[in-house]
């Protein structure tokens, strides 16, 4: 119990006096996982979208096979981007094993399943003479898709917040691509796993904290978002 | 819409500012050391990298698995200089050209910790292979890294001098992670397990295991710099590593091993041996 104690306590002393490292591996892993969460976005709701709206064969399967990647196991995709980005691998000379850039790549394959089966769900459950309608009044296709997104509002920030939770609490994928290197591909899970290794579970317990504030506050934040204003 | 193009802008910056780092990163400054965990995990390396980056420029990427995966990664031209401490298995490693340039850098010893209870009765026990003889007719519970690291290739060795087949039984159970989760395996389930001293010394507090057999020159455990053959692998950092293990070696590196951990834990964790001819 004392434990516990004295973790909340160094967590509380490592925050106010703003602890470099500590401040530094905390903005990296929210800057690591913002990115990868803006890309899974980006891809995810787009080809959400067009696989949500478009009929071709075998849409069936691909949707599937999404589903199934929402529940993708971060050491596989850690395992085989490292494989892909090692020096002598296909895409070594990019040089990008043991850097942000590949935790990054990492995460956002892991997040984007998540967020592309969530968009289809969501696009797909909504009325489908809205979108006639739309177009009816004049939109553009564009105007039509920006609509159907602020329509699909709800559910869509649900996959945001999914992804993020995803991908800020993940480990495996970090510490396989990351490497765990002080100062530069330290996040707070990979420092975590580390100090609890070494058997310094006061300050395990403090970054633990540390990764449930943040990941409460970019919810509440997220979730602030969602609930401003309801769809009528 | 006013928030949505805040969040956006925030995280397109955050990602701008990485994209820049990447780019300037480009030139060969970094050098990935793959390293045991128990090199890591005592604290060892966070006084000694510091010290060469300051003094070099290099940057040190530190990978800390176990010896035979810090090799694996050597074998395949991943790492640019390893530290490990799996003496038969480096030498393999430089028979096989994968290394140039092995050189002895430190040494401490390995110890066999268990239970204050001390069920097999191995304690002032001289003799490691008689110690294990003991857990396991007595049945007692072991815990093995089973992660082919130095400290798992070290009770390997001891248990086949002791001619015992440990593999299966139900009182050995394999965890497959670092030493400092294994001792802290053996201590909550009350098992015996082999162990550095380092990293022993570093987590004492929190295990309740005692050291029950020391002191076997068998129990030695020596820890060698290698560089990755160029020859081999071209995008080896050769410049790189030379420096690091020339560095490691040095009378500076040597000064901060020998009296690393010493303030804390009484007596210093490894010794420094480099310009000494036969470590094992």
């Amino acid at each position: 119990m004392d434990l516990i104690l004295e973790g909340i306590k160094k967590a509380c002393v490592l925050l106010f006096t703003l602890d470099a490292e500590v401040l530094r591996i905390t903005l990296l892993s929210l800057g690591v996982s913002g990115t990868a969460t803006l890309i899974s976005l980006i891809l995810g709701i787009s080809m959400g979208m067009l696989i949500a709206l478009k009929e071709f064969p075998g849409k069936k399967f691909v949707i599937s096979t999404i589903n199934t990647g929402m529940g993708l196991p971060p050491v596989v995709v850690g395992l085989f981007v490292s494989i892909f980005l090692w020096r002598n691998g296909p895409f070594g000379f990019l040089g990008l094993l043991y850097t942000p850039a590949a935790m990054i790549i990492a995460q956002s394959i892991i997040a984007t399943p998540l967020v592309m089966g969530v968009s289809v769900a969501a696009i797909q459950h909504l009325p489908k003479n809205l979108r006639y309608q739309i177009l009816a009044l004049g939109a553009t296709r564009l105007q039509m898709m920006w609509l159907l997104v602020r329509e699909a509002r709800l559910p869509l920030l649900a996959a945001v917040m999914a992804g993020f939770g995803g991908v800020i609490s993940e480990v495996g994928a970090s510490i396989m691509v990351g490497g765990n290197i002080k100062g530069y591909t330290r996040v707070l899970t990979t420092a975590t796993v580390m100090e609890t290794s070494k058997g310094n579970f006061d300050i395990a317990i403090a970054l633990s904290i540390i990764l449930m504030v943040l990941a409460f506050a970019v919810n509440a934040i997220l979730t602030y978002v969602q609930q401003q204003e309801r769809p009528r | 819409m006013r928030t949505y193009l805040k969040i956006v802008t925030y995280f397109l910056l955050i990602f701008f500012s990485f994209c820049a780092c990447t780019e300037k990163e480009v030139f060969r400054k970094d050098i990935v050391l793959a390293t045991t965990t128990s090199t890591q995990d005592s604290g060892l390396l966070d006084a000694l990298i510091p010290l060469f980056e300051k003094k070099t420029g290099y940057r040190v990427k530190t990978i800390a698995v176990g010896s035979g995966q810090a090799m694996a990664m050597g074998e395949r031209g991943e790492a640019d200089v390893l530290l490990v401490h799996s003496p038969d298995k480096e030498e393999k490693f430089m028979e096989q050209g994968f290394g140039i340039n092995r050189r002895i850098v430190m040494h401490n010893d390995f110890i066999i910790v268990g239970p204050k209870a001390d069920p097999a009765q191995i304690k002032e026990m001289k003799s490691s292979v008689g110690a294990f003889k003991k857990i396991a007719e007595t049945q007692s519970l072991f815990i093995s890294r089973g992660d082919n690291s130095g400290t798992h290739a070290k009770e390997k060795a001891v248990w086949q001098a002791s001619e015992i087949r440990c593999s299966g039984q139900q009182w050995y159970q394999e965890t497959g992670l670092g030493m400092g989760q294994t001792l802290g395996v053996a201590g909550e389930k009350h098992g015996y397990t082999l162990s550095d001293r380092g990293t022993y010394l570093s987590l004492r507090k929190k295990l309740g295991l005692e050291i029950l057999c020391q002191g076997d020159p068998l129990l030695q455990n020596v820890y060698h710099v290698i560089e990755v053959n160029p020859a081999k692998w071209p995008k080896v950092n050769a410049a790189g590593a030379r420096a690091f293990a020339d560095f490691v070696v040095s009378a500076e590196a040597q000064k901060v091993i020998g009296t690393f951990g010493a303030d804390k834990f009484g007596s210093p964790l490894f010794f420094p041996d480099a310009g000494k001819k036969k470590g094992n």
